[in-house]
């Protein structure tokens, strides 16, 4: 009961934190950087799911991003389909991918299936660099239009930071349920012990395929909203490096935790805009900073603030202590 | 477990002391004065375009300064980093249109990070002085996107005229795996039937390859005669290198994209006998006296040298040509975005490094064929092609 | 035929960079379980290292060869001491994530001492390239190969035939037994990363007059070596040589047979392929589940 009490005051939280940033928050620069992170909040959440609670590493998840964004830009500009149309095509070549390629590649293990998802990752890009009558090639795709709902336009602003974060507010609740499901304990009894959970009659097998496509899924959702709040996509933006940028999310912001995925999409998207202003030198502060994270926080931020938070709060009521039996 | 914590918090707070000082610098800037915004590759693989291009607008706004301003106003020069990434970009634009509130924006360096922004630019009504090559950005035109880099279209035509002129019918193209290369490709398929040349064999290569002999013995099957490499530095050094290994003898051209000393550094001896289409700016000393272009060529050359210590490149001069066009709009606008923009449209015959740019409501590039010359290396140093 | 023996030669050359490159970070695997994703950029200060130390200070190549390889090797035991010994009872991934901030961190380093211009080192030998059936070898390919070979055998005799090579394997075998009779397993481990990024400095060396150096060159070769291990099998050093190989002909096949464009998908069709047909890669020493 308290766990559910829990769980609804974060929620309550979130969306008024939201509400508030939305609401108060007029500066377009502010806001389309919050909605960055909304986009790779949904890529680290979908990969949290798989990674942190599954115990699956994935090096190319980027191709899933990359299919979502490419499906919709085809669809909705070469054939003039409408994009909320193109939403579902995306999802569903997202999942049909995933099964494919899950098939196989979940039967590796540990690094072969980093491996493995590497270069499914690899593929998937070289497809979108080399197909150029479709995808534009590495000149990239023009023209992508607005997203239209009704008679609401959503372009860089308040219209489009409310979408992502509500897409955001959804899929965290998705995510929770699954993990409160039958679904979420036999996951993390993969994530402990594969064979043991495949005795207590747990189909590993089915199960992370089914994780696999979901954090596809997922992926490609950041794909769509991506595509149409930039309007133009190249195969740079799905690169290799990009799947490695989105596990350093999961693994920073501290992996089997939904707030771990915010956090961590924020701190990675947050880090280079600060950093500009070193201009040479972004590459070695960045390098340092992220070395010096996981050295000293090898949970991800959310476990070391806690862990702080709590050290501090011991102390300072340990300290008390003390000076009360001093008196 | 304490001492951890302790170290934590040392770590912490030296992070924070390097990063407040910085941050605090930046933002106490001068208030009054004329912003222009600047997003370059000046990081990344296209730092060998964007690296001069930032150097260069800071080397001219810093001139315009000195001698004043524009119409008595300073200019203050806000200049982000794309890293060749699109997403960069688009971050780097909207902190200029929406944070630093800037009059007009030069750059980026790229193509795709050019095509990003286009759609921000426009919706904000700032214009747009692009450094990049790719036809895609002036073609359709659009009304606040402007660029100084010559077309990829310029400089395939110039070296097929080369080829016409030396009975050259044949040709086997190899060409980098990226939007540079992709450009290219294109513009050499599409305009080879105009000069009567075919095709026989394309080839690409990734821009960190380190050999290319597997394409290369292909193009040679075809027996063409002649091999256009179409990339930027260091791939067509590459290129260059394992023909001679090869043993290939069939004459080789190169796109402007390797017009710098740096190719014949990193070509050595294999750089020798290679013809490729460049800007007036890397064979200033080889012009004409009489040549319009001579005495504004020089003086970049000695500012640059004498600011940076560093040779010129062609890429720098996009920059250049950009910002001086600009502050000539600029001039009696008032700080009007709609004039900025009516100006920049009107000019005309301003002699730059790149060429003469006519900018018109049509086009949006303003140069013309002649803005490329063809040079062949010879001796370790460039040596002009007749027209 | 005679452009199929002309792929299969690039393929190789290409190919044993490929294997040098897998071979140290294979060797590091098996001594410590962990795999280094900044393994890329120690090739890359090898290259530009032999840039600074033999073309532009002029030393003689034998010596610069060494200085270069111990400055690297240095630098990979203070990455050690620093980073990963601070850090050892972390979890594997959150180490890998280290790795990756080193090698950015290095890349950023090396963009400011070398800028950001590639440089371009001379052959080892001025002869002329050799004709073997219609098909040309570059001497600098053979060096290459002869190189790869060298490295991977004294590593292998390193390994099978000295005290300290057995105790290493001894470590990576079980720690704690190994703990037990008296290896010092913390100087093992030093050993190890000197070692890894010593031969990784040496494929830099190597290939540099092949290709041109630059501060961004050693993303993509870390990324390449890491496929040849996994093809081969981590742990095993045999197997890492030749899944570099093997990466190396297909690439060169799939460019001059195929399409060059897609040279790169056909390699990791293949090499996907072969995980799934033995997921523990070629030739695999033990089942590698850690992550």
């Amino acid at each position: 009961m308290s766990q559910q009490k829990r769980i609804f005051i974060e929620h309550t939280l979130f969306i008024i934190a939201v509400i508030l940033c939305g609401l108060l928050i007029e500066n377009t620069y502010y806001l389309q950087i919050i909605t960055f992170i909304g986009i790779n909040t949904l890529l680290a959440l979908g990969l949290n799911m798989l990674m942190g609670y599954a115990g699956q590493v994935s090096l190319g998840h980027a191709a899933f991003y990359g299919i979502g964004a490419y499906t919709t830009a085809i669809l909705s500009t070469t054939f003039g389909i409408s994009p909320w149309i193109a939403l579902v095509c995306a999802v569903g070549g997202a999942i049909f991918v995933a099964f494919i390629v899950g098939l196989p590649t979940l039967k590796l293990s540990g690094y072969y299936l980093g491996m493995g998802t590497l270069g499914f990752g690899m593929i998937v890009n070289i497809i979108f660099r080399e197909w150029s009558s479709v995808t534009g090639g590495s000149s990239g795709f023009v023209g992508i239009p607005m997203l239209e709902l009704g008679s609401i336009l959503f372009e860089a602003g308040k219209s489009y930071f409310f979408l992502v974060w509500g897409v955001v507010f959804v899929a965290i609740v998705i995510c929770r349920r699954i993990l409160a499901s039958r679904m979420g304990r036999a996951l993390r009894s993969i994530h402990d012990g594969e064979n043991a959970s495949m005795a207590v009659g747990v189909n590993t097998h089915i199960l992370k395929l089914q994780i696999f496509m979901f954090s596809a899924a997922l992926g490609s959702i950041a794909g769509f909203l991506y595509a149409h709040f930039v309007m133009f996509i190249s195969p740079d933006s799905f690169g290799f490096m990009v799947s490695v940028k989105m596990v350093t999310m999961v693994v920073i912001g501290g992996m089997a935790s939904v707030w771990g995925a915010i956090l961590g999409a924020s701190l990675l998207t947050l880090l280079p805009e600060v950093l500009h202003s070193f201009q040479e030198y972004e590459m070695i502060i960045f390098g340092l900073i992220l070395m010096i994270v996981m050295i000293f926080m090898p949970q991800g931020l959310t476990r070391g603030l806690i862990d702080i938070y709590e050290h501090s709060h011991k102390s300072r009521s340990g300290s008390k202590a003390n000076i009360k039996k001093t008196n | 477990m304490n001492q951890r914590k302790i170290n934590v918090f040392v770590w912490a707070i030296a992070v924070m002391l390097v990063i407040a000082p910085i941050i605090g610098t930046s933002s106490a800037m001068a208030a009054s004065a004329y912003k222009i915004g600047g997003i370059f590759d000046s990081t990344g693989p296209a730092s060998f375009l964007g690296d001069p291009e930032k150097k260069t607008m800071e080397m001219m706004v810093e001139q315009i300064n000195a001698s004043g301003g524009i119409d008595g106003q300073k200019v203050e020069a806000i200049i982000y980093d794309s890293e060749g990434d699109p997403a960069k970009a688009v971050s780097a634009v909207n902190k200029l249109l929406h944070k630093d509130n800037v009059l007009a924006i030069i750059g980026p360096s790229t193509t795709p990070t050019t095509l990003a922004i286009v759609n921000f630019v426009e919706k904000a009504k700032v214009p747009l002085i692009s450094c990049a090559a790719g036809i895609e950005i002036t073609s359709p035109v659009k009304p606040w996107v402007f660029k100084t880099a010559q077309s990829d279209l310029l400089a395939v035509a110039a070296i097929y005229k080369t080829m016409q002129a030396r009975n050259i019918k044949k040709i086997g193209i190899i060409t980098v795996a990226n939007a540079f290369g992709e450009s290219g490709k294109k513009q050499l398929v599409g305009q080879a039937k105009d000069f009567g040349i075919t095709v026989v064999q394309q080839e690409s290569f990734g821009p960190n390859d380190t050999d290319t002999t597997a394409q290369l013995t292909k193009i040679k099957s075809a027996s063409p005669d002649a091999i256009v490499c179409w990339g930027t530095n260091p791939g067509p050094a590459v290129v260059a290198k394992n023909i001679k290994q090869l043993k290939i003898n069939i004459p080789l051209y190169q796109s402007h994209g390797v017009a710098s000393p740096k190719f014949i550094e990193l070509a050595g001896e294999a750089a020798e006998g290679i013809t490729l289409p460049t800007g007036k700016i890397l064979v200033t000393k080889l012009l004409d006296a009489s040549d319009a272009q001579k005495k504004i060529l020089e003086k970049y050359e000695a500012d640059y040298k004498a600011k940076f210590n560093a040779n010129v490149s062609g890429f720098g001069g996009y920059s250049y040509d950009a910002m001086v066009m600009l502050a000539n709009a600029i001039k009696g606008s008032g700080g009007d975005k709609e004039k900025i923009r009516a100006a920049l449209e009107s000019t005309k015959k301003y002699m730059g490094i790149t060429g003469e740019f006519n900018f018109s409501a049509t086009d949006h590039n303003g140069l013309t064929p002649d803005a490329f010359v063809m040079v062949e290396i010879k001796g370790g140093t460039w040596k002009l092609l007749d027209k | 035929m005679q452009e199929i023996i002309q792929y299969l030669f690039s393929g190789i050359t290409t190919g044993s960079i490929y294997a040098v490159i897998a071979v140290g970070l294979s060797m590091l695997y098996s001594s410590t379980e962990l795999i280094n994703f900044s393994h890329g950029e120690f090739v890359m200060l090898g290259a530009m290292g032999i840039v600074t130390i033999w073309v532009h200070l002029a030393l003689p190549l034998p010596l610069a060869f060494a200085l270069t390889v111990a400055a690297v090797a240095f630098m990979g035991m203070l990455f050690e001491r620093l980073a990963i010994r601070t850090a050892k009872k972390h979890q594997p991934i959150t180490l890998v994530i280290i790795t990756v901030g080193a090698s950015i961190l290095l890349r950023g380093v090396a963009m400011i001492i070398w800028g950001k211009d590639p440089f371009s080192v001379p052959q080892f030998s001025s002869h002329e390239s050799i004709e073997i059936a219609g098909a040309a070898l570059v001497p600098q390919s053979l060096f290459i190969v002869i190189a790869a070979f060298i490295l991977a055998g004294t590593i292998h005799l390193f390994f099978k035939q000295t005290l300290t090579g057995k105790a290493m394997v001894a470590c990576a075998v079980n720690k704690k037994a190994a703990w037990l009779s008296g290896i010092p397993s913390e100087t093992m481990g030093v050993l190890a990363f000197i070692i890894s990024t010593g031969t990784g400095a040496a494929a830099g060396i190597f290939i540099a007059p092949i290709t041109m150096s630059s501060y961004d060159m050693g993303t993509i070769l870390g990324l390449k070596g890491f496929c040849a291990a996994m093809i081969g099998g981590l742990g095993s050093l045999w197997g890492a040589f030749a899944g570099g190989i093997l990466l190396g002909v297909l690439e060169s096949l799939g460019a001059g047979l195929i399409s060059s464009g897609l040279k790169d998908a056909i390699a990791f069709i293949l090499l996907l392929l072969i995980l799934y047909i033995c997921p523990g890669g070629l030739f695999s020493a033990k089942v590698a589940k850690r992550f």
